[in-house]
């Protein structure tokens, strides 16, 4: 099955972290990325500009809206995400719970949907 | 002790004890644990104003009983036989207050790892039924989702009261197979959420309390007593795993003046019991192997070749890919680190490797110093990527990163 890992952090809580441990996030996510490609699991994933740059588009009356900033105005917001490849939802987890983002953050983990075509 | 720390010490050792009680009187399991779940409730809700009483186990189990009575009360299509039963309940409850409470409690290990029950759900039944512990927290130590993990309960408390007969106890001769899926199941829950043993679990508390009750209540089982001394030594070096600004440090850099001394005393006596019973087995020598770390705080050395050869039975044993992994490290202190690598390479055809953090881990570890500089970088990495714990991803990143 594949699994969306969606992460979600405090985008203020991370303006306090420092150089040296932001630097230590990264490597973290870099050796994650590798062990997810390793296990064969990985399919995409990369980490977001922040959600305040975020546009929203829809539309009103049939035209065309664009707003600034993201959807839903929250303390955590969406900073990254992984589609990943796993045998079932068990593993998914495991995966989740090996996330930086799961420390510093909160994973939340989806199934994805298969299309009637699948 | 305040009333809610006095209700949860109670509840620790009471809720399997009171558990246990009511099944060997035949109630049956799912109105039992309502029973306690209300008594419990209550008991939190009276204890803080009108003080914890001097029996609290009595009265909890009197509460039970009293819930018990108004439940076959509300069921009984006579109305009238209700004053009756409640009284007859009050009055087996104030009887009951005289003298101890039976304990029940290897009846109900025994009964939680039967064969009819998943073993996926042993160790989750077991923390419930003996330990009282939520659902959801038992979910999250074995990264379980939550509703999963309550219908794989409700499932198996079915099969357990569909065989409501089987709970007792065996014959001494069939007591060591019966408890063999038990000491699994303690150990799985030692292990909960794919740690390694060594780095303990959230549920490694709970797991060694059970593994000492299960000694307790089956003192001539040599493994029982092998499996609490194997948890307590590992438990005992907890404190020790990590440094006053939270860091990893791994065993062997261990300050060992941070062991627990008396918990490491309590696992050498069971070991020492284990073994007079004369019945080896693959917990006492797990046990066996920590003794030799623990050894290090009075000799200030490890005796590695020891360590070594009980790895080679144990390997023999079990056929354990997480014991070769352990046994190839020995073989590295022993032999050096080329042939320690390249035990560790042979254990890695084994797929169930692929994903277990600490191969990598000792693989990073003995190709630095094997001189395989490549392929200890690779390692490194995908060690910490597998790494849940925070603490062990830094120390895994720390270690030979390249200066910044």
């Amino acid at each position: 099955m594949q699994a969306m890992l969606l992460i979600y952090s405090d985008p203020d809580g991370m303006k306090t972290v420092s150089e040296a441990d932001l630097a230590t996030m990264w490597q973290a996510y870099g050796a994650y990325t590798e062990a997810l490609k390793a296990a064969g699991a990985f399919l995409a994933g990369a980490p977001l500009e922040a959600a305040a740059t975020a546009h929203t588009v829809r539309l009103a009356a049939g035209a065309p809206q664009v707003l600034d900033g993201p959807y839903a105005e929250t303390r955590e917001q969406l900073g990254g995400y992984y589609l990943i490849e796993v045998e079932d939802m068990a593993s998914a987890l495991r995966w989740a719970a090996r996330c930086p983002g799961a420390a510093h953050g909160i994973v939340e983990v989806r199934g994805v949907r298969r299309g009637p075509g699948d | 002790m305040n009333a809610a720390s006095v209700a949860e010490a109670v509840a620790r050792e009471g809720y399997g004890r009171l558990l246990a009680f009511l099944l060997a009187r035949g109630t049956p399991l799912a109105e039992a644990e309502d029973a306690l779940a209300e008594a419990f409730a209550a008991a939190l809700a009276h204890w803080p104003a009108r003080g914890v009483p001097e029996k609290p186990e009595a009265w909890l189990l009197t509460a039970a009983r009293r819930k018990l009575a108004d439940g076959h009360r509300r069921r009984a299509t006579a109305g009238a036989a209700a004053p009756e039963l409640r009284r007859r309940a009050a009055l087996a409850g104030s009887a009951e207050e005289e003298e101890a409470i039976p304990d029940h409690r290897l009846a109900l290990l025994l009964a939680c790892a039967a064969p009819e029950v998943e073993p996926a759900a042993r160790a989750p039944l077991m923390l419930q039924c003996v330990l009282g512990l939520d659902a959801a927290r038992i979910a999250s130590a074995f990264l379980v989702a939550p509703a999963a993990m309550s219908q794989r309960l409700v499932r198996a408390k079915r099969r357990i009261a569909e065989d409501g007969a089987r709970f007792g106890l065996p014959g001494r001769d069939a007591l060591a197979t019966r408890l063999a899926p038990v000491l699994e199941a303690i150990y799985a829950a030692y292990t909960a959420g794919g740690n390694d043993a060594a780095d303990g679990s959230a549920l490694a508390a709970e797991a060694a309390w059970l593994a000492r009750l299960c000694a307790a209540l089956a003192p001539e089982e040599a493994e029982a007593a092998g499996l609490a001394a194997l948890l307590l030594h590992l438990e005992a070096r907890r404190p020790a795993a990590r440094d006053a600004e939270g860091r990893y440090v791994p065993l062997s850099a261990h300050d060992t003046a941070r062991w627990n001394l008396p918990m490491q005393a309590e696992a050498e006596r069971l070991l020492r019991q284990a073994s007079a019973l004369g019945r080896h087995g693959r917990y006492q020598w797990e046990a066996a192997v920590q003794s030799v770390h623990a050894a290090r705080r009075v000799t200030g050395r490890t005796d590695w070749p020891a360590i070594r050869l009980l790895y080679d039975a144990l390997l023999v044993a079990t056929g354990s890919p997480v014991v070769a992994v352990n046994r190839a490290v020995a073989v590295a202190e022993t032999e050096g680190a080329a042939a320690g690598l390249a035990a560790l390479r042979a254990a890695g055809a084994d797929a169930r490797l692929a994903e277990y953090q600490p191969y990598w881990a000792a693989v990073a570890a003995l190709a630095a110093r094997a001189g395989e500089a490549a392929v200890a970088e690779a390692a490194r990495q995908r060690a910490a990527g597998l790494a849940t714990d925070p603490a062990i991803r830094a120390f895994l990143l720390r270690t030979e990163a390249p200066p910044a």
